[in-house]
């Protein structure tokens, strides 16, 4: 349909819920991981080679056409943690309701249908790729770009960053979020032959298992 | 039909725990032939297959290969064992080197080393490949519980875990990495692990740690922490759901979680410490925890 909404969903403005959860940052600075904005960037550039690539690639194949149900599966065997597979269909499950409002169409009745606690959110950013005219390598861009833009957002609340800091280092790593979103997208044609195990499934075992820490909080800030 | 130990005059009273040499050394690769100016890498196969002869697991494969030496230890209780020696300094770059295990319905199996696996660069920067292929049949059981794997200066490996299992089976899989020697920058070190269990993909995950990996050492993805591993525990007869648990209060120490995966009879925990010790420590923690109900048939893994 329209570049412009590529723009509308990688927009934080967009109502998807994606700026209640700072992607572990929370759990990041409270253990003093995270600490400026060398640390910052150094998170940033961990997580979008990590989770950002898997959900890219997610959100990619989905664009593609392929079978969002089998693609929801492939989420969870990347997700080993329940709590972020528990925070990745809450997400899901927001951005459906938005999707659906925005852009109505028969694939996200579909999967919203067989998925009525919600799919993992980079399925339900692919399907919503799809009904809103993107291509999957506009989807793969917009994961890719959610996997960094929340923490770092999130930092600059967090430390109390300067945020033209915190944009300075998504700047940065401007490059690398365009070579993640080919390398995913790349994977994700290679998957209509091969089979899911073509889809990137790289992981992060501090981001695993802080976030099992965090969910454990009573009083915290963000969500996840 | 018993066993077909290959044994070669190299190789018995290799021991285990002798020093692993990149230059060849006492036990290395090299010690019979003057090295080639470009040699080209060590491909090997090594296979193990345990069966259920109505009475007991017996182990009627067990093929050595390269720099897998395999030898049978004493039975414990029902379970066949089987011990893997370094017979030679692998990998180095180039190697191709794989390991077929198979535990027949029934069977039950464990496979330990008896040693840390040491990546070395070798004469070429070439990358070395290690793939593990392991399948389960229905009601066998199987351990493998190597020792660590060290990935070493200017070494690069592709490491990949492909476990196929039957729904009835039951699978503990231990793998523990270091990157570097104490001090030591590490190699390039990758691992992808896929499980199936009854056809369907139950977990499948990849890690890449050392140079050109990305901010691998950054506080996403290992922070300070040079020790990494995971515990993977399948069991059909674990009904009850397990609570994801943390191990470990101080992150300075390491830590770890113990969760299970979508599929409940499936437990994996996730380690990151700063040494070999204090990793064991946490994984040896996490199985402790499962198996805290008494089970009869529960049993450590020292």
């Amino acid at each position: 349909m329209s570049r412009t909404a590529l723009l509308f969903l990688a927009d934080g403005r967009f109502p998807a819920g994606g700026h209640a959860h700072s992607g572990g940052m929370e759990a990041a600075v409270a253990s003093g991981r995270v600490h400026d904005t060398a640390s910052l960037e150094a998170f940033c550039r961990g997580r979008l080679h990590t989770a950002g690539l898997v959900a890219a690639g997610l959100a990619a194949a989905t664009a593609d056409g392929y079978d969002a149900l089998a693609l929801d599966e492939a989420a969870d065997t990347r997700t080993p943690v329940p709590a972020l597979r528990h925070i990745s269909r809450r997400l899901g499950r927001q951005l459906m309701r938005a999707a659906r409002a925005t852009w109505p169409s028969t694939d996200l009745d579909h999967l919203a249908r067989h998925r009525p606690q919600g799919a993992h959110q980079p399925v339900v950013l692919g399907v919503t790729a799809r009904a809103a005219g993107l291509t999957p390598l506009d989807a793969a861009q917009a994961a890719a770009y959610e996997s960094v833009g929340g923490p770092a957002t999130a930092a600059v609340r967090l430390l109390s960053l300067d945020p033209f800091d915190a944009t300075g280092v998504l700047a940065r790593l401007a490059d690398e979020l365009d070579t993640v979103a080919d390398t995913a997208t790349d994977a994700a044609g290679r998957a209509m032959t091969e089979g899911l195990t073509a889809l990137p499934a790289a992981s992060a075992p501090l981001l695993d298992i802080t976030s099992e820490q965090h969910a454990a909080w009573t009083v915290r800030l963000f969500a996840s | 039909m018993n066993i077909t130990t290959v044994q070669t005059p190299t190789v018995i009273g290799s021991p285990a725990g002798a020093p692993l040499r990149a230059d060849g050394g006492a036990h290395g690769r090299r010690s019979a032939e003057p090295s080639p100016a470009h040699p080209s890498g060590v491909t090997a196969t090594a296979r193990i297959r345990a069966a259920h002869n109505g009475r007991a697991t017996t182990v009627p494969l067990l093929h050595s290969d390269g720099p897998f030496h395999l030898r049978r230890l004493r039975a414990r209780e029902e379970q066949a064992r089987v011990c893997v020696l370094g017979a030679m300094s692998a990998p180095l770059g180039g190697d191709r080197l794989a390991l077929d295990i198979t535990a027949e319905t029934r069977a039950r199996l464990e496979v330990t080393g008896a040693a840390a696996t040491i990546a070395l660069r070798g004469p070429t920067t070439a990358p070395a490949t290690y793939d593990v292929r392991i399948r389960v049949d229905d009601d066998a059981s199987l351990h493998w519980l190597p020792e660590p794997l060290i990935s070493t200066r200017g070494s690069t490996l592709h490491q990949t875990f492909a476990v196929d299992l039957a729904p009835t089976s039951r699978l503990l899989l231990r793998e523990e990495q270091l990157l570097g020697r104490s001090g030591e920058a590490p190699g390039h070190l990758t691992t992808r692990l896929t499980v199936r269990r009854g056809g369907r993909p139950l977990l499948d995950q990849h890690t890449a740690y050392g140079y050109p990996a990305p901010a691998w050492d950054g506080p996403a993805v290992l922070g300070p922490h040079r020790a990494t591993g995971q515990l993977l525990l399948i069991d059909p007869t674990l009904d009850t759901p397990q609570e994801p648990h943390v191990i470990g209060d101080d992150p300075a120490e390491g830590h770890a979680v113990l969760t299970p995966l979508a599929d409940p009879q499936a437990l994996i925990a996730t380690a990151v410490a700063p040494t070999p010790a204090q990793l064991r420590h946490l994984l040896d923690t996490a199985l402790a925890y499962v198996y805290e109900t008494p089970r009869p048939e529960a049993e450590g893994e020292q």
